[in-house]
């Protein structure tokens, strides 16, 4: 499929239009009562964080990729929604206990993520509406300062467990509701980019200066772009939040960041393919390098060394990243390709 | 077309970048419906009276109203969405995306257009699907008066030099504004591009009643097409008329053929 098919679907709307992805929620689930019990416990961890990476690299692919504004702050936003879930479950988990067992359970863990999600959001916009009005690198300097801060203030506050970190967690994330965000989430900014909403978005990273000649309003679309970034960053904090049972302000440090960014960038800017495949093809490689130190086959922790290395031979060999700015189904039929991200930025004189 | 409606009205603009005043005190009354030259040597002040038309750069001083409205203070979208829309001396093309998508992402802004919020975006409501329809018909129709309906699919930066110039007056008319400034339109085009140019600037005035601002070198197309001419000089107007009375004007002449020995076009 083409970014934009020129041929609008057949008129198809509402659920019809979207019953790809309500099938694929069904999977989920059907999975999640069927076959998950009996994974191994390990590779199930690994899941899971695959899982919740896929939602952290799509929502920043939004930002970073088809927006084109480098945000360094996503494991700040991650770690607002994962405090502010945990926290209100932990509270729960004291004085109304009850209420996290079965299916009240579901329902208040599905609230707090949306929660989480929300806070994120809001988060999102205050950092976002003073430094998004700005042309240039704002942004990335000011949500690097935004996530170092977040980190800074948690490390600082005892109510929410200050250097200690939270325990105990209730656990309340399964492979059902990271997977439902994961489909939830690359649905909703599939048909964004897909839309008149994500025509600006892209017009924005081809073109500031040509989008506001064309009436775009950069400013809201960019604010929007990273709202929306942000909350989904918020609600892979809280389903990461309940699933280690245990958040402490170093888990959401800088190179937190850093690896959700190499996904989105691994993958290809503007590619939701590509951020998917990156997300979960890093997971495992990083599991699979710390494996290779566990198991005693190494004394030193090459890890990052090997990392770091197949990193910059992939990104001298496809500089656009693995899938550049094309989906999956374009490798299909020879059609439109959208071919490599511009350089273009704001210069001195306009002519 | 009536003539004594302004379209676009400038009073005593002036731009001032440090120490050099790029354009001053320049004043246009431009009517409805007509096709406007604005011409002058190289670094005379004409783009830079364009920005500051189109809110690129804030004015000094002076005043702007299009149809009536104060446009000085606006954001460039703003102005946009008032009816005033341009296109750029050094091509500003959504480059990477396709040739369709360069003509909705304009339509989309347009004033007299539906908008749809995030929510029913994402689910693909109905109204928001048949207005899908409806642009990409409107697009469509759109590019064919540019010749360039066949290429609807194909990236813009693969286009041809001429049909990116057309693609960028397109866009502009896409987004609904009533006035067009064109910056150099013929730019880089050979002569058979520029006279099939002409005819087109003519129809979209003729047709679809706009109102047309252009920069030009190229002096057999202003000549040909404009009804009125400003002449700026070192940021100062110094003559305007109709294109007979520029041609005779000895400051006119006097302003290009001191300059001709350096300057190789006129
Ligand atoms: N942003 C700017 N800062 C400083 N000087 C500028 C800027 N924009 C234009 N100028 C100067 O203003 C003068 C007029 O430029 P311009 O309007 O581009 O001329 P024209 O379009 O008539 O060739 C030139 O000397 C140019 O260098
Ligand atoms: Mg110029």
């Amino acid at each position: 499929m083409s970014q934009f098919p020129l041929t609008h679907p057949g008129g198809a709307h509402g659920f019809v239009a979207a019953w790809k992805w309500l099938a694929a929620l069904a999977l989920v689930w059907i999975l999640q009562f069927t076959l998950v019990g009996d994974l191994d416990p390990y590779f199930f961890t690994i899941l899971m964080y695959a899982g919740i990476n896929v939602v952290l690299a799509v929502s920043l692919n939004l930002v970073n990729g088809f927006t084109g504004q480098f945000s360094m702050g996503h494991a700040g936003f991650m770690s607002i929604g994962g405090y502010t879930a945990a926290f209100i479950t932990l509270f729960l988990a004291e004085r109304e206990p009850a209420l996290l067992q079965g299916m009240s359970g579901e329902l208040v863990f599905i609230g707090v993520l949306l929660l989480g999600g929300i806070v994120a959001g809001a988060a999102g916009y205050l950092v976002g509406l003073p430094s998004l009005r700005l042309k240039g690198d704002y942004l990335a300097i000011v949500t690097l300062g935004f996530g170092e801060i977040i980190r800074v203030v948690i490390l600082n506050v005892n109510a929410i467990g200050g250097a200690r970190g939270l325990p105990n967690i209730p656990a309340l994330s399964s492979f059902g509701w990271v997977f439902s965000w994961v489909v939830f989430t690359t649905f909703v900014v599939w048909r964004l980019v897909n839309s008149s909403h994500g025509r600006e978005f892209l017009s924005v990273r081809e073109d500031e200066i040509a989008a506001e000649a064309m009436g775009v309003n950069t400013t809201r679309a960019k604010v929007r772009a990273f709202v929306i970034g942000a909350f989904f960053a918020g609600v892979a904090g809280g389903l990461f939040a309940h699933y280690l049972r245990y958040l402490n302000p170093q888990t959401f440090d800088f190179n937190r960041s850093f690896e959700i960014i190499i996904m989105v960038v691994l993958g290809g800017m503007g590619s939701i393919s590509g951020s998917i495949f990156a997300a979960v093809f890093l997971t495992f490689i990083r599991e699979a390098l710390r494996y290779l130190k566990d198991s005693g086959i190494t004394q030193l922790d090459y890890r990052m060394v090997i990392y770091a290395l197949m990193l910059i031979v992939l990104m001298l060999t496809r500089p656009n990243g693995i899938f550049g700015t094309r989906e999956i189904g374009d490798l299909l039929p020879a059609r439109l390709r959208r071919g490599r991200l511009p350089q273009g930025r704001a210069e001195g004189i306009i002519r | 077309m009536s003539q004594n409606q302004v379209a676009l009205h400038a009073r005593s603009l002036t731009m001032q970048f440090g120490g050099l005043r790029a354009v001053s005190e320049l004043s246009l009354e431009i009517p409805v419906g007509s096709i406007f030259g604005l011409i002058g040597p190289n670094g005379a002040g004409k783009t830079t009276a364009f920005n500051m038309l189109t809110g690129v750069y804030r004015p000094t001083s002076g005043w702007i109203t299009a149809f009536g409205q104060e446009l000085v203070g606006l954001r460039p979208y703003d102005i946009t969405r008032a009816g005033l829309a341009r296109t750029f001396q050094n091509i500003r093309l959504f480059k990477d995306l396709s040739v369709l998508d360069n003509i909705r992402i304009a339509m989309d802004q347009d004033p007299k257009g539906k908008r749809f919020g995030i929510v029913p975006a994402v689910l693909r409501s109905r109204n928001v699907v048949v207005n899908e329809e409806a642009i990409e018909a409107k697009a469509l129709q759109l590019l064919k008066i540019f010749q360039l309906d066949s290429r609807a699919q194909e990236m813009a930066r693969n286009l041809p030099y001429g049909d990116q110039r057309r693609l960028e007056i397109a866009r502009a008319m896409a987004t609904g504004a009533r006035i067009l400034l064109l910056d150099e339109p013929a730019a880089g085009m050979n002569g058979q591009e520029t006279a099939s140019l002409m005819d087109t600037i003519r129809h979209i005035r003729d047709k679809f009643g706009m109102t047309i601002v252009l920069i030009e070198h190229d002096m057999k197309l202003v000549m040909g097409i404009c009804e009125r001419i400003a002449v700026l000089d070192y940021g100062v107007k110094i003559a305007e008329g109709t294109p007979q009375e520029i041609q005779r004007n000895p400051k006119v002449i006097e302003a290009y053929l001191g300059k001709a020995a350096s300057e190789s076009h006129g």
